[in-house]
């Protein structure tokens, strides 16, 4: 059965998902006004998965709360903490608890995060992690076993269409691609003829992209988000839009900033949708959307 | 092949020596001595640190190969200073520690951390190149090893945190994938690339390992 989700990127329409960073610690109030506050606005809300490889309450268990909540998660899987062991038997968990959508990510570094000292694992790399859904639907394990009731999954992966060099990121998009991607959310883009060029390599294939729209607070960040985040680079144009606005009103040029990007790619029907990720400041996302006239 | 070692902090030898005060030393011939971690000189600053300390060296000898048949013979040598020290400090790789393990009864301690299997790019510049994993892809993979070489071990390709070429985890250390993918463009071998890698058979020799050649 297709999930929402699917359903959703495969009518046509353009795709809204945006992204819930779980809490550190056991005080899941916040985290819960976010999911009410978005579950109706997106069509599906992505779970972080120990995002930047700093320790918080785990995806799934963000997942089971969107699904408490009468929302439809994503679940985002990183192949940094567990092996293949586990990773099979949280996707089996998942199932079970009627979640349907997966990010399969290869995850951050450890020594990035606040556990410097943990040990890696990287037992899977993300291709690996969508193969072995795809396996664990035809009833198999990786072991070769034969599954008591298989699985279902709409699985997904991430590209960087601003890597430098981008070649052999493209080669690793048509990989997961062929190991059976249904959709992709980008790391975030900034520069939309860039993303446009990117888009017409992606559209000879057939699979969903959504644009990944980070929320820039303050030209301060967006400065810092060029220099030390790979992957993304913030035209000067845009870093000058925010250092150009009045005291204090930085925080809503970058709102307009991204609505404007959200409107601009619809409008040209450049993809299917976008992922936005306010990063910790989710409560803005209905804000960034209807500045996006949605 | 060489062992890259680098000396512990002095206070985690000193540590390691508590209540042991009679102590023999022993360095390394070859890889320590290259990496100047257990030759001669070093052997000679450790002795003078130890008795600054307090403690009493018995004796050191360097062995020309720490880790060869040799040692036996060279430990038989010095057996009386041996016999009088309370512990062995071995300035070697933790091969030399283990077989001087083999054949002394008293607490054999490591001075060195024993680093990785490099090659010397450049003078007094070492680089891990292989991680030992049992079953080689360095025939897809233009040589570079990227168990080794990758941060994160990847087999498919690079993952998102390259940046401008260097890897996520060290800027100052080009991403493997990228090298990985140039040289093989170079050669004409992008398809290797486009090949789905299996999951690695972390077990293809199962730990500890042990071959016997006949
Ligand atoms: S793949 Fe890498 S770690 Fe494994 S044997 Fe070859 S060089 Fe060594
Ligand atoms: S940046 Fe390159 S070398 Fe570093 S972890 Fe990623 S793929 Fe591996």
């Amino acid at each position: 059965m297709a999930t929402r989700f699917k359903e959703a990127l495969n009518s046509g329409k353009f795709v809204i998902t945006s992204e819930i960073g779980p809490p550190k610690g056991t005080n899941i109030e916040k985290m819960h006004h976010h999911i009410d506050l978005l579950k109706d606005r997106v069509v599906a809300m992505n779970v972080t998965d120990h995002q930047s490889s700093v320790m918080r309450f785990p995806s799934i268990g963000g997942c089971l709360a969107i699904k408490e909540r009468g929302g439809e998660p994503i679940l985002q899987m990183t192949c940094r903490d567990r092996n293949r062991l586990a990773l099979q038997a949280e996707l089996l968990f998942a199932y079970t608890r009627g979640v349907r959508n997966v990010l399969c990510l290869t995850g951050d570094a450890v020594p990035v995060g606040d556990h410097k000292e943990a040990k890696g694992v990287f037992d899977l790399d993300s291709l690996q992690l969508l193969r072995t859904i795809r396996l664990l639907e035809s009833g198999k394990d990786l072991g070769g076993n034969d599954l008591d009731g298989a699985v279902e999954f709409c699985a997904g992966a991430i590209v960087t269409p601003e890597a430098n060099p981008i070649e052999p990121q493209l080669l690793k998009f048509e990989k997961k691609i062929e190991v059976g991607a249904e959709f992709f959310q980008t790391q975030a883009i900034y520069d939309l003829d860039n993303f446009a060029k990117f888009m017409k390599f992606a559209r000879q294939f057939s699979v969903k992209i959504l644009a990944g729209i980070v929320l820039l607070t303050s030209a301060r960040m967006a400065k810092y988000m060029t220099e030390n985040v790979p992957g993304i680079f913030v035209p000067q144009n845009l870093i000058d839009e925010l250092a150009a606005a009045p005291k204090g009103e930085a925080l809503n040029k970058g709102i307009e900033i991204a609505g404007r990007m959200i409107a601009a790619l619809k409008k040209d029907s450049v993809c299917d949708g976008v992922h936005v990720m306010a990063i910790g400041r989710e409560e803005l996302v209905p804000d960034i959307l209807a500045a996006a006239g949605f | 092949m060489k062992s890259i070692t680098k000396q512990k902090s002095f206070d985690e030898i000193k540590e390691q020596l508590e209540g042991l005060d009679k102590v023999y030393v022993i360095g390394c011939g070859t890889c320590a001595t290259m990496t100047k971690t257990g030759g001669i000189e070093e052997v000679q600053c450790m002795k003078d640190r130890l008795q600054e300390l307090g403690k009493i060296v018995t004796g050191s000898t360097v062995i020309p190969t720490a880790c060869d048949e040799m040692t036996e013979v060279a430990l038989k040598e010095n057996n009386g200073a041996i016999n009088s020290s309370s512990c062995i400090l071995v300035m070697s790789c933790a091969l030399g520690v283990h077989k001087v393990s083999c054949y002394i009864d008293k607490p054999v301690i490591p001075a060195l951390d024993t680093l990785f299997i490099g090659l010397e790019d450049e003078p007094g510049n070492f680089h891990e190149v292989c991680a030992q994993c049992g079953h080689c892809v360095l025939g897809q993979t233009a040589g570079i090893c990227p168990l080794t070489a990758c941060h994160k071990g990847l087999l498919n390709g690079p993952c998102g945190g390259t940046n401008k070429g260097k890897c996520e985890v060290d800027i100052t250390k080009d991403c493997a994938w990228t090298l990985i993918y140039q040289r093989l463009e170079a050669q004409g071998r992008l398809d290797m690339m486009r090949k789905y890698q299996p999951p690695k058979n972390f077990q293809a020799t199962p730990r500890p390992r042990t071959i016997k050649i006949a």
